[in-house]
């Protein structure tokens, strides 16, 4: 009977001051949206590091007229070199096949250019990706050697915008967060308001604390969780609609969004939409209430 | 049943204390009145009673328990023991007769079978038989009262505090409600009452302590009023 008069009440509330209850669960169900977008690109930033530095490649373009001597010169000391674990030398003819692989799709591009016009090259796979720059300046300067590229520079600029976006993503979450707290702590005074003849009478007969709050606790849970199932919506539509559809082209670039992975950011949206609706509403009744 | 110790209460930024040492003990089973003039500290006491104020000197023992070092989350359970009535009812607007009294059962945890088999007892107890599903506005001051009283009683608890429960009732009523409260200390329970009304004390010839600006004046076991 108990249970039945809790979730009554946290119904009743809910429903007694719905529009703030409407504007409690859009706050929430957004900033939760943020939240979980976040995480969602917080993960894939680290997937798509890791298969990106696994295959990242420094070359080493070597000058037109470069010498016998310099270019072996420059192979053993790459060989002996302990932050280079791989090296692959391209010589002309394996560049031009690289590069009619790469432009099938544009023959003019592949007729204007000939098979000596491409330079030779090491690729360097590295062991640890992220000191390239000690390498480009170690052999820029060696004869021979025409320039140092490394793909992982362009990559970075990539993911210094992906990093962007979930910082963008995680202050909106928090801002909206600190509307719905407010939001919150608003609705239960509210609520403790229109209830304040059953709480005094509560008070006096001696009804345990858990009793007199649980049901705001809950009436705010509730809000809640409905915000983090809102959430979770959001995000399913954003998948269907932005991964798999607008930026379906991009496929190969992004690491994709599996099903899995946005399913798993409702438990952390629950969660943390719960836990702050519930820690606010017993706040704000420790204050209100003195209970 | 209770008993103040040398008990002195200053309230913040008051220049005089609310209660200057003040001692009393009451047995169980008294009717006790507490009489005086506004401002005189009676309303501490009921306060203290119920936990409500703790002293900043002296004891405070209600039922055996030492109220001046309960711990606030006890205070609930303590107050299952103590019956209050008001001046002004504190009736819930919303609820039938029959649903106050019950509120202050379920809410304590009993269950609705309890309810149905005690309310409708403690209601002819009151004398408010046939009125259980009417609402507050369709009582009299006095039937509200009784209402308020059936609520305090229910719990059976082993004191009621009695906060000038007939400063809002026209004499007669309130020499009804008196009576009720008088078959309420028959049985065996405790009753304080805190009033000004000079006729029903003098009526009712049970103990009476008169207080004046914090200080016991009088204790007389058969007094009158003033």
């Amino acid at each position: 009977m108990r249970m039945k008069y809790v979730m009554s009440e946290v119904l009743v509330g809910l429903w007694r001051n719905v529009t703030m209850t409407v504007a409690m669960i859009i706050t929430m169900a957004v900033s939760l949206t943020m939240l979980g977008a976040s995480g969602l690109i917080y993960t894939k930033v680290a997937d798509m590091k890791q298969l990106y530095f696994e295959n990242i490649e420094v070359s080493i373009f070597l000058d037109a007229e470069v010498t016998e001597e310099q270019r072996s010169a420059i192979a053993t000391q790459l060989e002996s070199d302990p932050l280079v674990s791989q090296v692959t030398y391209v010589n002309k003819d394996e560049a031009f096949q690289r590069f009619q692989e790469m432009f099938r799709d544009s023959p003019d591009l592949l007729s204007a250019v000939k098979a000596d016009q491409l330079p030779e090259s090491y690729r360097l796979k590295l062991v640890n990706p992220e000191e390239y720059k000690t390498i480009s300046d170690q052999y820029t300067a060696v004869e021979g050697v025409d320039q140092v590229v490394d793909q992982s520079q362009v990559l970075d600029k990539i993911f210094n915008l992906f990093t962007a976006g979930q910082n963008i993503a995680l202050v909106a979450a928090i801002a909206m967060a600190v509307a719905a707290l407010l939001l919150v702590a608003n609705t239960i005074q509210v609520a403790a308001y229109s209830k304040r003849r059953e709480v005094a009478v509560m008070k006096l007969v001696g009804a345990s604390n858990w009793f007199i709050q649980a049901p705001f606790v809950l009436e705010a849970v509730v809000a809640g969780l409905i915000g983090s199932i809102l959430g979770l919506g959001a995000l399913i539509a954003l998948k269907i609609f932005l991964f798999d559809g607008a930026l379906s082209a991009l496929q190969g670039l992004f690491a994709p969004v599996s099903w899995g992975e946005v399913f798993l950011t409702f438990p952390v949206m629950a969660g943390v939409g719960g836990l702050i609706s519930a820690v606010t509403a017993w706040v704000t009744l420790r204050f209100y209430l003195r209970v | 049943m209770i008993q103040l110790e040398q008990v002195t209460k200053t309230y913040p930024k008051a220049s005089r204390p609310s209660l200057d040492n003040v001692s009393v003990s009451i047995d169980k089973g008294e009717f006790v009145f507490f009489i005086g003039p506004s401002g005189s500290g009676k309303s501490t006491i009921v306060k203290m009673l119920l936990h409500e104020v703790v002293p900043n000197k002296g004891r405070v023992v209600v039922n055996g328990k030492d109220v001046t070092s309960m711990r606030s989350w006890k205070r609930p359970h303590f107050r299952r023991s103590i019956g209050c009535v008001f001046q002004d009812f504190r009736l819930l607007p919303n609820r039938t007769a029959y649903e106050n009294v019950a509120f202050a059962l379920e809410v304590i945890g009993k269950t609705k079978a309890v309810a149905r088999r005690v309310v409708p007892e403690v209601l002819e107890l009151v004398g408010l038989g046939g009125k259980e599903h009417r609402y507050p506005h369709e009582l009299s001051g006095g039937e509200q009262q009784r209402v308020a009283v059936a609520r305090a009683f229910v719990n059976r608890p082993l004191i009621l505090l009695a906060d000038e429960p007939t400063g809002n009732l026209d004499p007669d009523t309130s020499i009804e409600i008196m009576r009720l409260l008088d078959r309420i200390n028959r049985t065996g329970t405790t009753v304080v009452m805190v009033t000004h009304d000079s006729n029903i004390v003098n009526q009712m010839r049970r103990r009476v302590i008169e207080i004046e600006s914090g200080r016991i004046v009088r204790d007389q076991a058969r007094g009158v009023y003033g």
